[in-house]
C-alpha cells in the first residue's frame, strides 16, 4: 500500500519491539497533544527506537540531552518561551504545550531531581513517565517503578529470591507532595481514557504529572499480541489503579470489578516463579487489596 | 560529536520495519467491522487506516505483525494468518 493518509505526528517506521506499549503510548499522547507542542525526552526505550540517527519518527520539534534532564531541558524550553511571550506580541506562544517525557528509570531515579526541581518551581509543563517497570532499554534492570517479585536482570529469582525485594516507589503521591495542580495514572489499555487525561493535563496552567502504564513484550515476557490486554489485566486486578488528582485532591477513579491478580501474573515470564508459590501470591494479592481499599475502586455492590 | 544533530521530522518512514515479521500477519477480513478503530488506536506502528465499516486495512511496510489488532477486534474481523 503507497501514498497511506495516516496523519500522525509520530510516524511508522520507528524500531520499537512487535507490540510495545511504550511506542503505543508515545503516539496516542502526542497525537492527543496535537502539532503546537515541543518535547523534551530523557534518555530511555522511547528516545532511542524513536530518533535512530538520521531519521526521527516525531512529526513535532523533540530534543534529547541526557538521561536525567529532559525536565532541565523543558523547563529551559518553557522559560524561554514566558520570556518571548511578554517581550514581543506574539500571542501564539502561549498555546505551545511543553512536555517532558521519560520512561520509569528516567522519571523514578535519574531524572528525579531535575524533575522535582520542575515541579518545585511550577512550570507550565506536562511531565509524562512511560513506566514500563524496568531499565528494559540497557537489558531489564530493575528500577524505583519495579513492582514486587518481578524478576529482573539485577533482581533475578532463584533458589534464594522471590524478584524484586521491594514495592513500586508511589510516584503519583510524591508528585502530589509538590503541590501540583493534576496528577494522573492511565494506562494503554484503556486509550480513549489516557488521550482524555492528555487533553486534561495541557488545558489547565502549571505543572503536571501522567504516569502511563505500558507492557513490554520483551522485558516482561509475554506474547506480543497481548499488550493491550495485560495492560487492563493490570488496572481490573487493582495493581495498577487509574486515579486522577486536581490540586492534590483525588477527583476520579476507574472503577472495577476486581479479578484474582493471578490473570495479570500468570501470561508473564518475570512472575513465572510465583504462580506456585501460594505465600508468595497472597502477597500480591494483598498490594491490590490494599488499592482497592484506599482508593475504592470496587463499584458500589448493586 | 560536536552540536546539535537534527533530522527531520517523520524520516523513520524510511525504515520499512514490515520486514520483522516472522511468522504471521494481520488480515482484515472486511466482513463484520463496525469501524470501531480499536485497532488503529491500538497498533503501536500507527499503520492501520480507514474510515467507513469494513474499509480498513494496514501497511504491510511497516506491520510488524505483533497481533495486538487482532486480539482486540471484538467483531473477530481481523485474524492472523501465517507470513508468505
Amino acid at each position: 500500500m503507497s501514498g497511506s493518509q495516516i496523519k500522525s505526528l509520530f510516524a511508522s517506521g520507528h524500531t520499537a519491539c512487535a507490540g510495545c506499549g511504550q511506542s503505543l503510548a508515545a503516539r496516542l499522547v502526542i497525537d492527543a497533544a496535537g502539532p503546537n507542542t515541543i518535547v523534551a525526552n530523557n534518555t530511555g526505550c522511547l528516545e532511542v527506537f524513536s530518533t535512530k540517527y538520521p531519521e526521527s519518527a516525531w512529526g513535532i520539534p523533540w530534543i534529547h540531552s541526557l538521561f536525567e534532564n529532559a525536565a532541565a531541558v523543558a523547563s529551559g524550553i518553557e522559560a524561554a518561551l514566558r520570556f518571548l511571550e511578554e517581550s514581543s506580541s506574539k500571542k501564539r506562544l502561549r498555546d505551545i504545550t511543553v512536555i517532558a517525557q521519560a520512561g520509569d528509570g528516567g522519571t523514578a531515579d535519574i531524572g528525579l531531581q531535575a524533575l522535582s526541581g520542575m515541579w518545585e518551581r511550577g512550570q507550565n509543563i506536562l511531565s509524562i513517565c512511560y513506566d514500563n517497570e524496568a531499565y528494559e532499554n540497557t537489558g531489564i534492570q530493575r528500577s524505583g517503578l519495579t513492582p514486587y517479585d518481578a524478576s529482573t536482570t539485577t533482581s533475578p529469582a532463584g533458589s534464594r529470591s522471590f524478584g524484586n525485594p521491594r514495592i513500586k516507589k508511589p510516584l503519583p503521591e510524591i508528585a502530589n507532595a509538590h503541590g501540583i495542580i493534576y496528577v494522573a495514572t492511565a494506562t494503554v489499555g484503556f486509550p480513549q481514557d489516557l488521550q482524555r487525561k492528555v487533553k486534561k493535563a495541557i488545558s489547565l496552567k502549571g505543572p503536571k504529572y501522567l504516569q502511563i502504564h505500558v507492557p513490554c513484550p520483551l522485558g516482561w515476557g509475554y506474547a506480543s499480541s497481548l499488550t493491550y490486554q495485560i495492560a487492563r489485566l493490570a488496572v481490573q486486578t487493582g495493581l495498577y489503579p487509574l486515579v486522577e488528582y486536581e490540586n492534590g485532591v483525588l477527583k476520579g477513579v476507574f472503577k472495577i470489578s476486581p479479578k484474582p491478580v493471578e490473570e495479570y501474573l500468570k501470561p508473564q515470564r518475570r512472575f513465572k516463579h510465583i504462580i506456585n508459590n501460594p505465600e508468595e501470591l497472597s502477597k500480591i494479592q494483598e498490594i491490590a487489596n490494599d488499592n482497592i481499599k484506599k482508593y475504592n475502586l470496587v463499584t458500589a455492590a448493586g | 560529536m560536536f552540536g546539535p544533530i537534527v533530522a527531520k521530522p517523520g524520516s523513520s518512514r524510511k525504515n520499512k520495519t514490515g520486514s520483522w515479521r516472522t511468522e504471521s500477519k494481520p488480515k482484515f477480513l472486511q466482513t463484520n467491522c463496525i469501524a470501531c478503530r480499536l485497532c488503529v488506536l491500538v497498533c503501536p506502528e500507527g499503520c492501520i487506516e480507514g474510515l467507513e465499516k469494513n474499509s480498513f486495512h494496514c501497511d504491510y511496510d511497516y506491520c510488524k505483525g505483533c497481533g495486538n489488532c487482532a486480539s482486540i477486534c471484538p467483531k473477530k474481523d481481523i485474524e492472523m494468518v501465517p507470513e508468505g
